[in-house]
């Protein structure tokens, strides 16, 4: 196989990013993706099999057969996981990542997200921390990804966010009926309203249409490709240099490494079921938290007896995703047009400043939702089956609203991926096994959001309001899924320094969401594109020739 | 690859023939269920979903629903199914003396609130196959014409923006 300057694992948002911003620098650069290359023609509208709702299994991969992981509860009980099941906290196996099927909505953090230990202190039995790099040294990323991948909205109403230097490049789209009903309501409660920043076109961008409004949105790959993720922006970029080859259906068993501690490759498994290796001058994981994880644990030789960047015991901890919460209202008119995406409208007033909670969440309203999401979350009291739940669903489907958002987790060192010792998955790779839980006081700040949610949709009209509230007993990771090769400077409390790279070897980096220190309250995929564009960034002016220096 | 993704389709689907053809009861006109299991299990799923204005569960399809994923992805839930309907049949035997597709309505009724709260974890696994039936997108076989999207009174055919795929089609 030929030897190239680099080999990135995992086309997701990250890897994506990564993939173009090497291959337009001139570097060589393998691809891998374990899923296939899906495109709008795979939208298929199936409202029980797609991301989201994964009842007849996920969409977007990974497949129910052979790619089992392992749970742990706070319990200690210990179960083998269904990629369809919901503890599994899937994101998906495909070319674009979870950016091919998401409802993708583009928060930027806000400053204080950087400086969670010093603006609130660590409680106990946490690891809260500060990232090693603040909002404005990611600004200018945050900003390339918006303009690079394609980001709508209008966030000019919004007075929490931090400093940007440039507008977003696309109006938000017309708003819905919730927005109208939602937006003069959080004015009269003293709550700054602004639209819902997304990655998706509202006007022709890039080569592609906008949006057509329809229903099945948020768990599905966009019919009219008006979806922006990597899949359809930096991957063709980064193939059309012709410095990138991407390689789909392979998977990647572990890193390879030199006598001298250096990273030689990988070794993966292509289509046909044959074991190859590849080398490469440096090689970057951008696999999401929990594989990218698992990924190095399992890369073990004779000086990484404990898997690759983990001699402080780092590599899997401080797993978190969002603790998501809020409040179903229930109104005496219809309030509910079903035009997608239909998150429109959004508040920040509760991300922070709240006194006794270490930080808290933006709230919006959700997207669409199909009639099967709805059955479930009727009006408290009523039967779950039978004519008066039929009558419900006539009655409530479209005379409700839902608000939620992610709360801001608390980091908890506990939390964390190892290896299962017995369970392998198809191709005999240990697989993960999640353990832990969610720091308690994320639940405190959890249950005030919920409570802040229903005030808002009562001000808005609702007869009654039924709240949207868990304590789960076991780890939250999904399709946020963060934490795991934090970035830090003190090689003790981290796996990567403030350029993605690991401590331990100087070619090997992880770009993708397990470097976040903390995950903010919002979803995180426009973060993991600016740290992969600022990493990138580092990494190309770092590249010596024909080979890295740091 | 060996195959490319139409060839990968034809061959999953010849083995999926063998696969029902192997498992098709004998003189049922189900894939999975025999005639029996369909009328006790008709007569709880239209409990479940009773008609009124609107169809019940089974006359959505819903049968057809849970008998189709029974040979795909509830494959898992086959011995579930068949021990389910037994202690269901067993209910309206003891309690009524005659099957449960022949206790009247009332009598249905009771039987399956006694299910759920004897075997809690059959009645909830019917309750949501019966709400992914009706409720769920056509192609699965429930949720007929589209007809839960017309009770609720959502676009379908779907108006806004185009329906350019046939959504009453098979699973993949």
């Amino acid at each position: 196989m030929k030897h190239v300057n680099a080999v990135i694992v995992g086309a997701g948002a990250a890897g994506g990013i990564v993939a173009k911003e090497l291959a337009t620098a001139g570097l060589s650069v393998v691809l891998f993706e374990r899923g296939p290359w899906y495109t709008a023609h795979d939208c298929r509208k199936d409202d029980l099999r797609n991301q989201r709702v994964t009842v007849l299994g996920n969409a977007f991969g990974p497949e129910d057969d052979g790619n089992p992981r392992v749970l742990v509860d706070s319990k200690g009980n210990v179960r083998e996981i269904l990629p369809s099941e919901g503890s599994y906290n899937n994101n998906a196996a495909c070319v674009g990542g979870g950016t091919l099927s998401y409802g993708a909505q583009a928060w930027r953090f806000m400053p204080q997200d950087f400086r969670m230990r010093s603006t609130y202190g660590a409680p106990a039995g946490s690891s809260l921390e500060d990232w090693p790099i603040s909002y404005d040294d990611l600004e200018p990323f945050y900003d390339k990804a918006e303009h690079e991948i394609g980001v709508s909205g209008d966030v000019s109403t919004d007075p929490f966010h931090g400093l940007r230097k440039r507008d977003l490049p696309m109006p938000p789209l017309p708003p819905n009926k919730e927005m109208d009903i939602l937006w003069p309501a959080a004015k009269r409660l003293g709550l700054h309203p602004f639209n819902v920043p997304m990655l998706r076109n509202s006007v022709p961008y890039n080569g592609r249409g906008p949006c057509m409004r329809c229903r099945w949105c948020c768990g599905y790959a966009c019919e009219v490709d008006a979806k922006n993720g990597s899949q359809n922006t930096v991957i063709p970029i980064a193939l059309s240099t012709g410095n990138c080859e991407l390689r789909t259906q392979s998977v990647v068993r572990d890193i390879l490494t030199d006598n001298r501690g250096r990273a030689t490759g990988v070794s993966y498994i292509d289509p046909r079921g044959n074991s190859l290796e590849q080398y490469a001058d440096i090689v970057i994981v951008s696999a999401c938290a929990i594989e990218s994880a698992r990924l190095l644990l399992n890369s073990k030789s004779r000086l990484f007896p404990n898997g690759l960047g983990n001699r402080h015991d780092q590599v899997g901890r401080n797993l978190q995703g969002h603790h998501y919460t809020g409040a179903a209202g229930y109104f005496p008119f219809e309030v509910y047009d079903d035009i997608g995406p239909g998150v429109s409208v959004g508040i920040c007033d509760y991300n922070h400043g709240t006194p006794g909670l270490h930080g808290g969440g933006m709230l919006a309203n959700e997207f669409t939702r199909l009639p099967y999401q709805m059955t479930d979350r009727l009006p408290e009291g009523t039967p779950s089956w039978g004519l008066a739940h039929k009558q419900a669903m006539r009655q409530w489907h479209k005379r409700s609203i839902i608000i939620m958002g992610p709360t801001q987790q608390i980091p908890s060192p506990n939390a964390r991926v190892t290896l299962d010792p017995k369970i392998r998955d198809k191709y005999g790779i240990p697989v993960a096994r999640l353990e832990g839980n969610v720091h308690p006081h994320t639940f405190e700040i959890g249950n005030r959001q919920s409570e802040r949610a229903a005030a808002w949709l009562k001000e808005a009209g609702a007869i009654h309001t039924s709240s949207m509230n868990w304590s789960p007993d076991t780890v939250s990771a999904g399709q946020h899924q963060a934490g795991t090769c934090r970035m830090g400077s003190d090689p003790r409390g981290s796996v990567v320094n403030r350029d993605c790279q690991l401590h331990d070897v100087d070619n090997l980096f992880v770009i993708d969401g397990s470097v976040h220190v903390t995950n903010g309250g919002f979803n995180p995929v426009l973060t993991i594109m600016a740290v992969a564009y600022y990493a990138s960034d580092a990494l190309v002016r770092n590249w010596k020739g024909t080979r890295f220096r740091s | 690859m060996y195959f490319n993704r139409r060839e990968l389709l034809l061959g999953g689907a010849a083995a999926g023939g063998v696969l029902i053809s192997g498992c098709h009861s004998a003189g049922s006109t189900w894939l999975v269920l025999t005639e029996e299991q369909a009328r006790t299990l008709t007569a709880l799923c239209d409990q479940i979903i009773p008609a009124d204005d609107w169809p019940s569960a089974s006359q959505a399809g819903v049968l057809t629903f849970i008998d189709r994923q029974l040979t795909g992805p509830y494959r898992r839930h086959r011995k579930a199914y068949r021990q389910g309907i037994e202690s269901t049949a067993k209910l309206a035997q003891s309690r009524f003396n005659t099957e449960l597709a022949k206790c009247s309505p009332a009598q249905q009724f009771e039987i399956a609130q006694a299910l759920e709260h004897q075997n809690p974890a059959f009645f909830a696994l019917v309750r949501n196959h019966t709400m992914q039936g009706y409720y769920g997108s056509p192609r699965h076989g429930g949720n007929k014409d589209g007809v839960s999207y017309r009770m609720l009174g959502l676009d379908f055919p779907l108006l806004r923006g185009r329906a350019q795929y046939d959504l009453t089609a098979g699973p993949k």
